[in-house]
């Protein structure tokens, strides 16, 4: 900017000077009063300086070229120009000013509440002594203990000798379990025929018992009709000598068993050898369905009837028998109402493993083996029809064996009750008993195992009672006992309640049935 | 010992006749004490007041103390028992048998006395 306003300047200067050369002397005081504000110029900063030149060019300017006039000497006063630039510069200033706001503050005091310090200290115990003698009271102590004296020393002598409290044991902790009777169930008709209840069975929900009469004391063929008979303990007005349900059977009915899943179906086997499946919910037709008198039924009576679940349906069930004649069936129901041998094993002896000698009564081989029959089917589902499969024989009993129950807690625990008297208890390894416990002097006609408690056992004697066991307080003598039968007649069957666990029932041979309560026996049955 | 207790009237103490109270009768109670204590099979003899407070005793201060406030209560409930049933009734023994000891108390109406067997020693 400076470079480019200067030269128009200094050439306008030269221009005027050589117009008027009269006035040079003037002019030079006026160039030199210019040279000496131009100086300034040149040291001042750009942008004012550029301005100011403009103004002071502008002005000198009309006077010059733009009018002649006479020739006079032009006292040119000293223009002086005033510097705006300050003022120009004061005139943009600007105050400013700034405040802060105020700064809000507020007081706030906290002060806890007053505390008070409290000390707590034991006092050191005070070493309770007896007061020391005071002299005053001995007179009247002396008499007390002179009236006093000879009655205490009797009472010592006498309770030194004394064997009164000798082995006496108070039992403050233990009440004895109790077991009541809760109904005793009865047919007159076949009670009065002098029938036994030969087989008692709960159905799947537990509020059904079912009873089978028959005859285990006579040998003879016998063509005696008899009853399958069934209650329902839930039902109001419950008759106990009449039963919800009542089936006539042409023979005697020797075993029974209800369906695990059917609350109504039940399955006999028969003193003849047939196995009927009958529902009890149908009073006009119970019979569902019957072996008939084939070839392959059983030839005698059969003693026990079992459900199974079909190996790949376990929904399913078949029919499992097994009686005198050494067979054991399986059987299939069908449509037709007839059942039908699926599958079958025999037991002969000269085919029984011999590493164990076997009693002669039929019987008692038969359901001697039975355990092993059972541990076999449930091994080996697929079995050829009347094959031997009998693998261990276990060491016999003193007789015939009427029951065995297998453990519902461990697979290879079972028991055996016999017509010695004894129950043993097996494992299913070896053939020796690993324990023995006599029982009866006369015959065991039936053991089961609790199914809740896995050391409570209860077997049926033929002095008609019904013994529970509780190994773990004691394998040698029965926790409880229960006399079932008035004239000792024998007790033949019991099933424990799977449902309602404190319920076990008792079938003898007076035609009754008991369905016991175990009330105090919660303890030991749950 | 024995004739002394089946005879009261020979024991030499008691013979002496009426003694001027203290010494004398101090010694009295001392010598039944110890003739009781020496008894077969006793533990332990002490007397209590009617407030249950041990006087005399054969045994440790805390199970004397321990001792004399339950039986003292015992033989309190023990005896409105029996006279309640009987008003013309009252309690004359108490004899307590446990597992460990027979405890008799032998009550009066100031009185009682504690004596701690073991039978089956």
């Amino acid at each position: 900017m400076v470079g480019i306003a200067s030269p128009p300047l200094s050439s306008a200067l030269e221009a005027q000077g050589r117009r008027s050369p009269r006035s040079a002397q003037a002019r030079q005081g006026g160039a030199i009063s210019m040279a000496t504000r131009v100086q300034p110029w040149q040291l001042c900063p750009a942008g004012s300086a550029g301005a100011e030149a403009l103004a002071t060019g502008g002005a000198a300017s009309p006077e010059g070229p733009g009018r002649p006039g006479p020739l006079q000497d032009e006292t040119l006063g000293v223009a002086s120009v005033p510097s705006q630039w300050r003022g120009v510069q004061g005139i943009r200033r600007e105050t400013r000013s700034c405040q802060t706001a105020s700064i809000s503050t507020a007081e706030k005091a906290a002060q806890t509440r007053k505390h008070v310090d409290a000390q707590v200290q034991t006092e050191a115990p005070v070493p309770v002594s007896v007061p020391p003698t005071s002299l005053h009271d001995d007179p009247r102590l002396a008499a007390f203990l002179r009236r006093v004296e000879a009655m205490v020393i009797r009472e010592l002598n006498k309770n030194w000798q004394s064997h009164a409290f000798d082995g006496f044991e108070v039992n403050w902790t233990e009440q004895q379990p109790t077991v009541t009777c809760l109904h005793t169930l009865g047919y007159p008709p076949a009670q009065g025929q002098g029938l036994h209840v030969t087989s008692v069975s709960w159905n799947t929900t537990g509020s059904v018992v079912a009873c089978a009469y028959g005859r285990l004391d006579d040998g003879d063929w016998s063509t005696l009709k008899s009853f399958v008979c069934a209650w329902n303990l839930d039902r109001r007005g419950l008759n106990p000598r009449q039963p919800s349900a009542v089936v006539e059977v042409p023979s005697a009915v020797m075993c029974l068993a209800f369906h695990p899943t059917q609350p109504s179906h039940v399955a006999g086997g028969l003193y003849s050898g047939e196995v009927l499946v009958w529902d009890v919910s149908n009073p006009e037709d119970p019979l569902l369905w019957r072996t008939g008198l084939t070839d392959d039924t059983h030839t005698d009576p059969v003693y026990q009837v079992v459900w199974l679940p079909e190996p790949r349906h376990s929904h399913r069930f078949q029919v499992l028998s097994v009686a005198t004649d050494g067979k054991v069936l399986l059987w299939q129901g069908l449509g037709a109402g007839q059942l039908q041998l699926t599958d079958g094993f025999a037991l002969v002896v000269q085919q029984l493993p011999r590493n164990a000698k076997l009693k002669k009564p039929p019987r008692g081989e038969t359901e001697c083996s039975l355990a092993a029959e059972e541990a076999a089917l449930t091994r080996m589902p697929s079995s050829v029809p009347l094959r031997a499969p009998a693998q261990l024989t276990f060491s016999p009993h003193g007789g015939p064996i009427y029951s065995v129950s297998c453990s519902p807690f461990h697979r290879n625990l079972f028991l055996s009750a016999g017509t010695d008297g004894h129950i043993h208890l097996y494992s299913m390894l070896q053939a020796q008993p690993l324990a023995s416990l006599q029982l009866s002097h006369k015959y065991l006609f039936a053991v089961r195992w609790s199914p809740v408690r896995p050391l409570v056992f209860a077997a049926a004697s033929g002095e008609g009672d019904v013994q529970l066991f509780d190994l773990q307080k004691s394998s040698q003598k029965p926790t409880v006992s229960i006399k079932q039968t008035q004239d000792e007649s024998p007790v033949y069957c019991l099933e424990f309640n799977c449902q309602r666990t404190q319920l076990l029932a008792a079938g003898d041979a007076e035609g009754t049935v008991k369905g016991e309560n175990k009330e105090g026996m919660s303890q030991l049955l749950r | 010992m024995t004739e002394w207790t089946n005879e009261p009237g020979l024991c030499p103490l008691r013979s002496s006749g009426p003694r001027p109270a203290g010494l004398g009768a101090q010694a009295e109670v001392e010598e039944t004490l110890k003739r009781i204590q020496s008894h077969k099979g006793v533990i332990g003899t002490m007397v209590v007041n009617a407030e249950g407070i041990p006087i005399r005793t054969t045994l440790d201060n805390s199970t004397t103390v321990q001792y004399a406030g339950l039986l003292h209560q015992l033989t309190v409930k023990a005896r409105s028992t029996v006279r309640d049933i009987d008003p013309q009734n009252d309690l004359t023994f108490l004899r307590i048998r446990s597992k460990k000891h027979e405890i008799m108390v032998a009550p009066d109406k100031e009185y009682l006395l504690i004596v701690i067997q073991n039978p089956c020693e």
